[in-house]
Parts: C-alpha cells; sequence; structure tokens
C-alpha cells in the first residue's frame, strides 16, 4: 500500500522532470511578442477599433498617407498615395495613386481600390465610420464624393473647406486602410461588402498578412511577398495572449518570447539589471482624467472643481503606484500631438484648495462619488483622490463596477465624478478636442453620448464654435495656436481634470532594435524590427 | 366513474412500454427540464444586469443611431419572453448565435476552448486520484501516523493555499528557474500547426497522428497547470477517502474479517475499499465536473485558453450569447457526469438496479 503511493508519487516526479523543455531562443527571423490581445473583434478596418486590432491592421493595410515608424513626429507621409493636390476653394482633394504596390494576392493596388475601400467604410456604418462621415460622406452620397476617376487618381470631395492636415491625420487611421476589393468582394455574402470575410481573413497591402488567428489565444502573420517596400527582417511574427504580467516576465527572461507588452511596475522594477533584458519607455495617447457631471449643483460650482483639481496629488501618485506607468499631463491634447500643450497649472496645494472650496457655495463641501472602473491603476488613483478631496471635508465614495457598467452611468449623465481613460481615435488634435471641448446641444434629447462634453453637462456653446473654427484652419501654425489656447480655457474652466498620459513600458530582448509601440498617434509597427 | 375506468384501461390497450424506456423518457425529460431552467435563469440575468448589451458590440463611441440599429438587430425592442423564446428556438436548430467579443460563432468558439479544458481537466483529475486514493486510503490504514499527519497537512494546503499564487509560484520554479516544463500555453512556437486537429486536444491529436514530438511538448505545457489542478483535486479525494475508509475500518464485519485470520491487504481492498466506491465515484465525479466547468485562475497564469476564462471574459464583456452557450455546455457537463455516476452506482452495487 505504502509502496503504491511512494511509487506513484516517484513516478509522476520522473514525469515532470521527463518534460523538461528544449531552452531556445526565439529564431532571429521571427518575432514572438506577449501582449493582450482579447480585445480583438475583427480585422476589417472598416470596423476595428480596437488596440490590439489596430496593431494588427497598421501591419496589414496600407493607406494612402502614413506615419513613419522611425520618423513618427514628421507626420503623415505618402504611401498609396505619392503627392496629392487640394482645390481652391478647399474643398476637393486629388490624390495620385503611387506605382508598384500590391496586395497579397497579387493584385496591384489602384485608385479603385482606394475608391471601394473609403466607400465601403462608410456604408458600413461601423463604429469608427464617425472618422470618415465627419467630412460629409454618407451612404447615400459616396458615389459622387468618392470617386476614382481613373486607376491612378483618387478624388475627395468634401463638405467644407476642413483644414488638409485634418483630413490627411484622418486617413492614417485604421478605418484609411486599403483593401483588395477583388479579394474581398468574391468574398461578399448577403451584400455585406466582405465584412464577415474580413473580420477573421486579411486582404492588404502591407507588409505582412495574416495566417492564423485564434481569439484570445494568438495572432499569426508572415510576410507578404508582394510586399513593395524593403523585406522586413522579421519574417514572421506572432503575437500571444498572455494576461499576466508576472507571466510575461518569466516569458522574457526565459528568452520565450521578444516582447512583453503588459508589464507592472513591480515586474518592470523586477527586470532591472537582468542580463539580456531592456525596458523601453514611450509616450502614448491615453489620458486618464476625472470628469464632474454639471447636473450636481455643488459640483457645478467652478470653484468646487478648482478645489478638487488643486486637491488632486498628480506628483505623488506618478512618484508612486504609477511610476513608470503615467506622466503628469493638464491638457486635452497628448504631447507629440499637433497643439499640445506642456503647461501644468494645477499642483496638489491643500491649503489652495481650502481656499478655493472656502470661496465656493459650497464650503463644506459634500458627499461625491466617484465612479471607476475595476482596473487596478484606476482604483488606484480612486483611493488617493479619496484621500486628499476627503482632507477638503468631502465625504467620498467609490462606486466601483465592470468597465461596462461604469461606462453606462456616465453615458446615462447618472454619475457624481467619473473616473477614466481616454485615447486618441485618430491622430489629430480635433479627436480630443471633439470631445473635451464641443458640445453644441447639452439637452438630454441630444443623446450626444459620444461627446465627453455632453456626458457631464457641460454647456459650452462658444466653445464648441472655437473647436469648430480649429478644423477648418488651413495655416498649421495657426491651428497650432487654436488648439494652445483652446487647452488653456479648457484647463481652467472645464470640469475635466485631466491629470496624466499614458508611458507605455515594454521589455524586449537586449538584441530588438526599431520597436516602436507607435507614440500617441499610430500602432505598432513590425516591419521595422530587428534583433 | 365509469370514464375513470375507461382511462386507466385504456392505458393497457397498448402494448407496455417497458421499465427501461419510461425511465430513459423520465431522465431525457429532467435532463430538458434542468437546462432551459439554467437557461432561462442565465438569459433574465443576463439581461437584467445593469449592463447595456449594445455598447458591449458597438462601443462607447459610436453614434446614437448606430446605438439604435444595434439595439434593433439584437432584438431589445422585443419584450423579454419574447427574446427568450427566440433565442431558445434558435438553440434548438443548433444556432447559438455569434459571439460579440470574437466575431465568431459561439459554437466555434467553444469547439476550440473546451478541448483545451477537457485536457487539462481529464489529467488535473488523473492526477488527483491517482495520488489522493491511495493517500487517503493509507492515511486511513495509518490513523495517527505521520503518513496520516502528512496527507491531511496535504489537504489542508490544498483548501487553503489560493491557487492563483500557487500557480506563479509553480511556474517560477518549474519553468523559470528549473526550466523542467515549458511555459504558458499549450504549445510552443515551433510546433504548432504540425497537427491536423480530430479532438482538438493536442494530447490526443498527437498521439493519434504520431507526432509524438508534438505530444512531449504539449506534455511538457499541459502537465504544471493539470499538477497544480490535479493537487487541489488530489486535497479534496484523500481528504474524503480517508473519512470515508475511517468509517468502514471502524465497522464489525472488518473486524470480523480480521478475526477470520484475512490478510491486511485483503481487509483493507477487499472488504473496505471496496465498500466505499460508490461515495468515491461521487467524489470523484465532482471534482471532475467543478475542473470541466473550468479553472478560471489556473487559465489566465498559463495562458490556457479554455471554457472557463472564456465564459469570464464574455461575461465581464456583457456577451451573453457566449455565456448562455458556455452555461449549456456546463449544465450539460454536470448533468451528463450525474448520469454516469448513477449508471457506475448499478455496476458496483447490484442493489441499486
Amino acid at each position: 500500500m505504502k509502496n503504491c503511493f511512494v511509487a506513484a508519487a516517484v513516478a509522476a516526479t520522473m514525469i515532470m522532470g521527463a518534460t523538461a523543455p528544449v531552452q531556445a531562443d526565439t529564431p532571429p527571423n521571427m518575432l514572438v511578442i506577449a501582449n493582450r490581445i482579447d480585445d480583438i473583434k475583427t480585422f476589417d478596418p472598416a470596423e476595428s477599433f480596437e488596440f490590439a486590432g489596430a496593431d494588427v491592421s497598421r501591419n496589414v493595410y496600407e493607406k494612402l498617407v502614413n506615419f513613419d515608424p522611425l520618423d513618427l513626429e514628421a507626420g503623415y507621409q505618402p504611401q498609396l498615395a505619392e503627392s496629392w493636390e487640394i482645390s481652391e476653394d478647399g474643398m476637393t482633394i486629388t490624390f495620385t495613386m503611387a506605382e508598384g504596390h500590391t496586395f497579397a494576392s497579387g493584385n496591384p493596388v489602384t485608385a479603385k481600390d482606394a475608391e471601394f475601400s473609403l466607400r465601403r467604410a462608410v456604408q458600413l456604418n461601423k463604429t469608427p465610420s464617425f472618422i470618415l462621415t465627419q467630412f460629409g460622406f454618407t451612404p447615400e452620397n459616396v458615389e459622387e464624393t468618392i470617386v476614382a476617376t481613373d486607376d491612378k487618381t483618387l478624388v475627395l470631395t468634401l463638405d467644407k473647406p476642413y483644414a488638409l492636415s485634418f483630413v490627411l491625420n484622418c486617413l492614417t487611421a485604421t478605418i484609411g486602410g486599403i483593401v483588395d476589393m477583388e479579394t474581398v468582394m468574391a468574398n461578399e455574402v448577403d451584400g455585406d461588402m466582405g465584412n464577415a470575410w474580413l473580420r477573421t481573413n486579411t486582404a492588404g497591402s502591407g507588409p505582412y498578412k495574416v495566417v492564423d488567428w485564434k481569439p484570445s489565444e494568438s495572432v499569426l502573420m508572415d510576410l507578404n511577398p508582394n510586399y513593395h517596400g524593403d523585406e522586413p527582417a522579421m519574417q514572421r511574427v506572432i503575437v500571444q495572449h498572455i494576461q499576466e504580467s508576472a507571466t510575461q516576465r518569466l516569458q522574457l527572461e526565459r528568452g520565450d518570447i521578444d516582447v512583453a507588452r503588459n508589464l507592472s511596475p513591480e515586474d518592470v522594477a523586477g527586470l532591472e539589471g537582468v542580463e539580456g533584458v531592456k525596458i523601453v519607455d514611450e509616450l502614448r495617447g491615453r489620458l486618464m482624467y476625472f470628469a464632474a457631471n454639471q447636473k450636481k449643483e455643488m459640483l457645478a460650482d467652478p470653484k468646487v472643481i478648482e478645489a478638487l483639481k488643486l486637491a488632486t496629488d498628480y506628483e505623488g501618485m506618478s512618484g508612486s503606484f504609477l511610476k513608470g506607468q503615467y506622466t503628469v499631463h493638464q491638457a486635452f491634447l497628448p504631447r507629440t500631438f499637433l497643439g499640445a500643450l506642456d503647461e501644468t497649472p494645477f499642483t496638489f496645494d491643500m491649503e489652495a484648495a481650502k481656499a478655493a472650496l472656502a470661496e465656493s457655495d459650497h464650503p463644506d463641501c459634500g458627499p461625491i462619488k466617484i465612479s471607476v472602473r475595476d482596473a487596478q491603476e484606476r482604483l488606484d488613483i480612486a483611493q488617493s483622490l479619496q484621500n486628499t478631496w476627503g482632507q477638503l471635508g468631502c465625504e467620498i465614495e467609490l462606486i466601483v463596477g465592470t468597465g461596462a457598467q461604469t461606462l453606462d452611468r456616465y453615458r446615462a449623465r447618472e454619475h457624481d465624478i467619473y473616473l477614466g481613460a481616454w485615447g486618441p481615435d485618430y491622430p489629430d488634435p480635433n479627436t480630443n478636442a471633439g470631445t473635451f471641448a464641443f458640445n453644441p446641444d447639452n439637452s438630454d434629447e441630444a443623446g450626444a453620448t459620444g461627446l465627453l462634453a455632453w456626458r457631464n453637462a457641460w454647456d459650452i456653446p462658444e466653445m464648441s464654435e472655437e473647436t469648430l473654427a480649429a478644423v477648418v484652419e488651413n495655416d498649421t501654425d495657426a491651428r497650432r495656436e487654436m488648439y494652445i489656447e483652446l487647452q488653456r480655457e479648457h484647463q481652467q474652466v472645464s470640469p475635466f481634470g485631466i491629470m496624466f498620459q499614458q508611458i507605455e513600458q515594454n521589455g524586449m530582448g537586449a538584441s530588438v532594435e526599431n520597436f516602436v509601440a507607435g507614440g500617441a498617434t499610430t500602432a505598432v509597427s513590425y516591419w521595422v524590427i530587428t534583433k | 366513474m365509469a370514464d375513470q375506468n375507461a382511462n386507466q384501461t385504456g392505458g393497457r390497450l397498448g402494448p407496455p412500454v417497458p421499465l427501461w424506456a419510461r425511465k430513459s423518457l423520465a431522465t431525457v425529460a429532467t435532463v430538458a427540464a434542468t437546462l432551459l431552467g439554467l437557461l432561462f435563469v442565465t438569459f433574465m440575468i443576463g439581461r437584467v444586469m445593469p449592463i447595456d448589451p449594445v455598447l458591449a458590440v458597438i462601443g462607447e463611441r459610436a453614434t446614437q443611431e448606430q446605438y439604435d440599429a444595434t439595439f434593433r438587430e439584437l432584438g431589445l425592442d422585443q419584450p423579454l419572453l419574447v427574446q427568450f423564446g427566440i433565442y431558445v428556438g434558435d438553440v434548438l436548430q443548433g444556432e447559438f448565435g455569434k459571439s460579440i467579443r470574437t466575431g465568431q460563432e459561439v459554437t466555434t468558439d467553444i469547439a476550440r476552448v473546451f478541448p483545451a479544458t477537457l485536457e487539462l481537466a481529464t489529467l488535473g483529475t488523473l492526477i488527483g486520484v491517482i495520488l489522493g486514493v491511495p493517500l487517503g486510503v493509507l492515511a486511513a490504514v495509518r490513523r495517527g501516523s505521520w503518513i496520516d499527519q502528512v496527507a491531511r497537512f496535504v489537504g489542508l494546503i490544498g483548501y487553503s493555499m489560493p491557487i492563483f499564487w500557487l500557480g506563479l509560484v509553480g511556474l517560477l520554479i518549474f519553468y523559470g528557474i528549473l526550466g523542467w516544463v515549458a511555459g504558458p500555453g499549450r504549445l510552443g512556437i515551433f510546433y504548432q500547426g504540425i497537427v491536423e486537429p480530430i479532438t482538438g486536444m493536442i494530447l490526443v491529436d498527437a498521439a493519434l497522428r504520431g507526432e509524438w514530438t508534438v505530444f512531449r511538448n504539449a506534455f511538457s505545457h499541459i502537465i504544471l497547470p493539470a499538477a497544480l489542478l490535479g493537487y487541489y483535486s488530489l486535497a479534496y479525494i484523500s481528504r474524503m477517502t480517508r473519512s470515508f475508509m475511517l468509517e468502514q475500518l471502524n465497522s464489525e464485519y472488518v473486524t470480523t474479517a480480521r478475526v477470520k485470520g484475512l490478510s491486511e491487504r485483503h481487509v483493507i481492498w477487499g472488504h473496505a475499499f471496496r465498500n466505499i466506491r460508490i461515495q468515491l465515484v461521487t467524489v470523484i465525479a465532482l471534482a471532475y465536473a467543478n475542473l470541466l466547468e473550468g479553472s478560471v485562475l489556473t487559465e489566465i497564469i498559463f495562458a490556457w485558453p479554455g471554457l472557463g476564462s472564456y465564459i469570464t471574459t464574455s461575461l465581464l464583456a456583457n456577451d451573453m450569447n457566449s455565456v448562455l452557450g458556455g452555461t449549456i455546455v456546463i449544465g450539460t457537463i454536470f448533468v451528463g457526469i450525474n448520469i454516469f455516476s448513477d449508471l457506475l452506482y448499478r455496476f458496483f452495487d447490484p442493489r441499486a438496479k
């Protein structure tokens, strides 16, 4: 009996030993990444609107104009369009297509493909379609407003003379990806313009093509054999869904992956000094902010808001539990965006905060509920606010929920304070100005749930006009100044307390070079990576 | 009265329905009612949760027009009972709908994640049974000895240690430091795509295809999470086995057997253990069902794409089609294992027939 048990235990131990895998680094022409990719729902550029989806799309689809990953600050550059002209009235943009670009299928990229791709993005009317429809394109008028006059020429007709930079920046977004019309339409089902097929397949002219996707498990990309540019060093890219930071760290230390993209501050600190591993910091576009619902009487008092902004310990948070992950930033445009404002007028000053509160109509403060989702970094921030705002005499209650629950309350304008994050939808200043500083109709009936200013019932007809004026300013320097002024005003009068901008800390093998996660403006670019 | 008699005799007019057929029909009816009830409760909970299912589909940036279109597309403008009726009608035709999280058919998703869970749970249960039953018997036979103390300590640790912590420590030691096992996931990157799936269980498929290098790699990936789950099963099974055995060993028939001069081995295995088999079947079946339900934390730590994390992630994203599909699978598992246990009862105990 006893022997039986011992034998079983010994056998189990031997089995464990016998499974010892061969230790090997990843091959030199293969990039293996650990990332959280369970947000990918679709690869269709007309529909994809998630971070991990954008990472895939950027490497699979080319656009009329795009960012050079090694020089993001240069802004949009020619890609499928070699040049463009704008008409005198500023309402027509004519693109001339570049030669030599070919889809993975072998079909050449023509203006007809660009026409088809942009038209279908408008006609399918999926969530990101607003990036294009804001220029006046509708499913009804695209046949007149998005037109390929021949294989080399694409003409876009806008409903207003928008700033050229605004239009072109929008075309660098995922929705601007040009798909292979012939391949896509060969897979059309029930008039869906290939939408169902493109959810799980790709048909682009970018450096890579997706060859396998297992949702919440992995994405496998191989080289597009017909890619127009220089052959990328990484011939195969595998992105594995690894939820846990500690697991990603172990894999990186063992050499089983090249890049770990979701390391916690503790694991980043733990990797310091580890041989063969490096940490690369990159400023991203995500902002962390709190917003006060102006339907609540106390929170509509500007002095109360000022007191809350002054009673927020920005440096304390960014220097402790957010260290390395977020940097203090207090304007609605992320750094590196056109017109970004670096000024941080608010610092933690309890005396000034108490003085501002004393000047308000609510010197004793009162009960405030902070809606926050159950993510660790947000809970940490909420607890810090609970502590410091509590010192003002406010009774702070945290309402913790899932992302969906918290968002529901926010969109229904039922919150007191919402603590959340916001990332740009496209790399133009209007992406954030158009939501933080734009709310032309504050009525409940307007239902403008997509606008952050509306969600907080912040009635700003004049500032909305200023925001609109900035999108039609064609002088880039003047446009920059307009956004800077807009943000200065916003910082002082808005119910938004913008606190931090995200820093992404990626752990990677020491030999990995040119890993660019995309900065604040775009997504990751695998084709320039070497190791 | 005459009518009642007619009714009573009317049943005897046709050929008598065999007992097995009546029992089978009753079982089928019970299973159907159980699954329908489970579906109804899950469906209603999903609908009354304070989360907007439309936002889960279209995201927070969508316009009101897109919101309204999706609201109608999901059938949310219909009364709740009508929505449920439509859903059940679809399910009866094998249509579980699409997952809003993965964009794929729920059946496709479950066909992908369930074999991963089945493989892991089966191996975990095997480890738990192979080690747990002898340990429990030994602890009962040597009651109060150091072996008994060890068995109780193992059980206590198994019950009280957080699986998340134990998983990370296991990964650190056996993968990070010793390098005895492979890391997270089901298969190394060099081995993916080699074996054409048959069952979806990589170990089984690799064995069936004769791809032993793939089998070895898959085994090196599964052994640590399976051992971890097996340890938790072991803790439960050994504790229950010990308890059942102690009860038998204190019985008079055991004393009688010993007085009659039977060997200790014969007394323990031929008499005492023989009488705890039915109880053990229940314990093992429950342990197995729990593992099949999916061990979310283990799956997260080991990046194991199983049913537990699929349902949990879907629930958090308000992807109710996926949750309902997963619920049906879990309900079927529990019902199936119960039926299987009943059949084993009859095998082990003729009185149950």
